[in-house]
């Protein structure tokens, strides 16, 4: 790649397994005008394994794994853009809360 | 305490994508009482939903057409190393799955007429490619296959649910193990048969249109359990891979359909048209296939005739705004979000991993050589030889996936429920165990080492190959696989735990990307999807396959005559 990542993003995160006991953590992330906020998380996983993100299709929004809140909005991570300053990342509301960006969005069917 | 979460079923499928979809339809069609899982979710993980145009099958509806017609087309792009058995399998099973798709209410695009729009892909000699407007054709058809699950009383799924071991006694199947992604829990399923549907291992490079879960593990978990690989060597690269601008909302596969639809041009970095200087005739640039298709862009930016990002343009700058409007839908405001305007501007492309051609060896009833466990879907090797032709994925997970699920659950039927055996199970279930408990600071992270395959595999076990760069990626994952899996560090915490999911992956992946380095590095010529710069002839004293196993924990290959 030609480019270099000119532009700064500092995303917001809530970390945690609980709601009650949880924080938020700040990390900055370079990114490319068109990079996506999944993109970022990728990117910060690499730095913070630990951090709880998913996703299956990364680019094609079909799986639809990668909702969340971002600036107090529901939004696909994939196709939500990056843009320099805070960005702040909540779980969803209104279902139960695994660990930090994931939750339980699955149908009681499909678990045990 | 033993908190492992036990299961029991007559036949157990692994990946929820089109191919285990099928299966467990199919097995549940078959009496067998069937429990589908998938590491993401069912119906929602894997490759097949990320399809989105060309499906092939020899309906007739466009022109007139043959599934023998369609079955030479197949053996042509092969090179001649495809499993003619199962080639003629897809060839002839491919239509009656398209219809049985439209009476579970996919719209596959039609005519004015109302006969089923068949489209020419690259490789095809008749318009033969059924599609679902708008670029949503595996999206569509994966709807309709969970639907269908879903109402199945006879079919148990479970997301989150990753697979990591088969379980044999006597080398028969007696079951399986994984984990719940969502709490770390081992899982022990007791299964008197057993599907893998779980996709190919493009996951391991650094450029790839697939999804983030294949990574390999059904390769690495079906070595272990003892069942052979063929072709393993041959892993397609798709032509017109998306590469720049940035584009997200898409698939990075959205080119080659837009192009075959629409007559995009492939221009070099300066502008010309290039294909004709590799044999193809002026006008016949839609049908090239794809290995060809690969090599000539990669051998333009070789010679310096790249475009900025170290690719090539694709330009539909010569269309009318409304022709593009009119076959783009609602697609075209995703390219505008990415601020692409196609009337203005080439977008650039370069071949990128999307499909694994070999896979695990099966015979006419998808079964392996270890008794009772089954395979469908990229997972398999045999029908697409050295180059997958456009529009043969679907059809092979459909057709592979349902007979699969048929002749797996005659087998359980028949068979009857092995007793579970917790001594044979327990070397399975220790890694998991062991593995998530956290091992602390210090070690470098799964992804770290993901990463670096990643980028080895692209760089060293790529669309060109040469023997020291083969040589070289080998020992690299041999060390990676003995030296730093087992001391990655996991990470702690139980509830979705990313780096454990992560951990598994590279164990299978790493013998999945082994087993290709290792064949890749055995054929000594060029032929399809294996490109050698030091090999650059194709030789008929390869003309056959290449089989790999495992034996005394080392991966073993030879070429034999394998072909039905």
């Amino acid at each position: 790649m030609t480019n270099a990542r000119q532009k700064t993003a500092r995303l917001r995160i809530w970390r945690g397994t609980s709601r009650e006991n949880g924080r938020y953590e700040e990390f900055d992330v370079e990114f490319e005008d068109g990079d996506s906020v999944l993109d970022g998380l990728v990117r910060i996983r690499l730095k913070a394994p630990d951090l709880a993100i998913r996703f299956s299709c990364f680019n094609a929004n079909v799986c639809k794994e990668c909702t969340i809140v971002i600036d107090g909005k529901v939004e696909y991570a994939c196709i939500a853009k990056l843009r320099a300053g805070v960005i702040q990342l909540d779980p969803l509301p209104n279902r139960p809360l695994l660990r930090d960006l994931v939750t339980d969005t699955l149908s009681h069917k499909e678990r045990f | 305490m033993d908190d492992t979460i036990h299961l029991e079923t007559d036949v157990l499928v692994a990946g929820g994508g089109a191919a285990g979809m099928f299966a467990a339809i199919a097995a549940a069609r078959g009496g067998a009482q069937v429990t589908l899982i998938d590491k993401n979710v069912v119906g929602r993980g894997g490759a097949s939903i990320m399809a989105q145009m060309t499906c092939a099958a020899a309906l007739g509806e466009a022109e007139p057409d043959d599934p023998q017609v369609h079955l030479a087309d197949t053996l042509a792009a092969g090179r001649g190393l495809c499993n003619e058995r199962l080639a003629a399998l897809l060839c002839e099973g491919a239509p009656a799955r398209i219809r049985e798709l439209e009476g579970w209410k996919v719209n596959w695009a039609r005519a004015d007429d109302g006969s089923i729009n068949q489209v020419k892909a690259p490789g095809h000699s008749r318009r033969r490619c059924v599609y679902v407007d708008f670029l949503s054709t595996g999206a569509a058809i994966c709807a309709a296959l969970r639907n269908k699950v879903s109402r199945d009383g006879d079919i148990r799924r479970l997301s989150n649910v990753s697979l990591t071991d088969v379980v044999t006694r006597d080398g028969e199947v007696i079951g399986a193990v994984g984990f719940d992604v969502a709490t770390s829990l081992p899982v022990a399923v007791a299964a008197s048969a057993v599907v893998l549907c779980l996709g190919g291992m493009t996951k391991m490079f650094a450029r790839t249109t697939s999804p983030n879960n294949l990574a390999g593990e059904g390769l690495g978990i079906a070595l272990h359990a003892g069942a052979r690989v063929i072709d393993i060597e041959f892993l397609q690269f798709y032509p017109n891979g998306h590469l720049a601008p940035r584009m997200v909302g898409l698939d990075p596969t959205t080119w080659e359909p837009t192009r075959v639809k629409l007559g995009g041009r492939l221009l070099n970095g300066k502008g010309e048209e290039f294909l004709h200087n590799y044999g193809e005739a002026q006008d016949a640039g839609y049908s090239t296939a794809r290995d060809a298709l690969t090599y000539a862009i990669y051998k333009e930016v070789a010679d310096g005739r790249g475009s900025p990002h170290g690719g090539v343009y694709l330009s539909f700058q010569h269309l009318d705004e409304r022709v593009l409007t009119a076959a783009l839908g609602p697609v075209i405001d995703i390219f505008r979000r990415n601020n692409i305007d196609l009337t203005r501007q080439p977008v650039e492309v370069f071949p990128i991993a999307h499909y694994q051609m070999g896979g695990i060896e099966v015979d006419g009833d998808m079964a392996s050589c270890v008794g009772g466990l089954y395979a469908a879907g990229e997972l398999v090797g045999g029908a697409n030889g050295a180059n997958r032709l456009s529009g043969n994925a679907l059809p092979e997970a459909m057709v592979f996936g349902a007979r699969a699920g048929e002749t797996a659950a005659r087998f359980a039927v028949r068979r009857g429920k092995p007793a579970w055996d917790n001594d044979a199970a327990r070397p399975h279930l220790e890694p998991i165990h062991a593995a998530h408990g956290g091992n602390g600071a210090g070690g470098v992270s799964p992804l770290a080492l993901m990463r670096e395959l990643k980028e080895l595999m692209w760089r060293n076990v790529g669309a060109f190959r040469s023997g020291d760069k083969l040589a070289q990626a080998l020992d690299r994952i041999r060390a990676m696989r003995a030296r730093d899996l087992p001391h990655a560090c996991v990470g702690a915490g139980r509830i979705h735990n990313a780096s454990l999911v992560e951990w598994f992956e590279l164990r299978s992946g790493l013998r999945a990307a082994e087993a290709l380095a290792l064949a890749a590095l055995h054929r000594r010529e060029s032929r399809g999807a294996h490109q050698r710069d030091d090999f650059p002839e194709t030789r008929g004293a390869y003309a056959t396959n290449q089989r790999i196993w495992l034996a005394g924990g080392e991966l073993r290959s030879s070429f034999e005559e394998l072909r039905a």
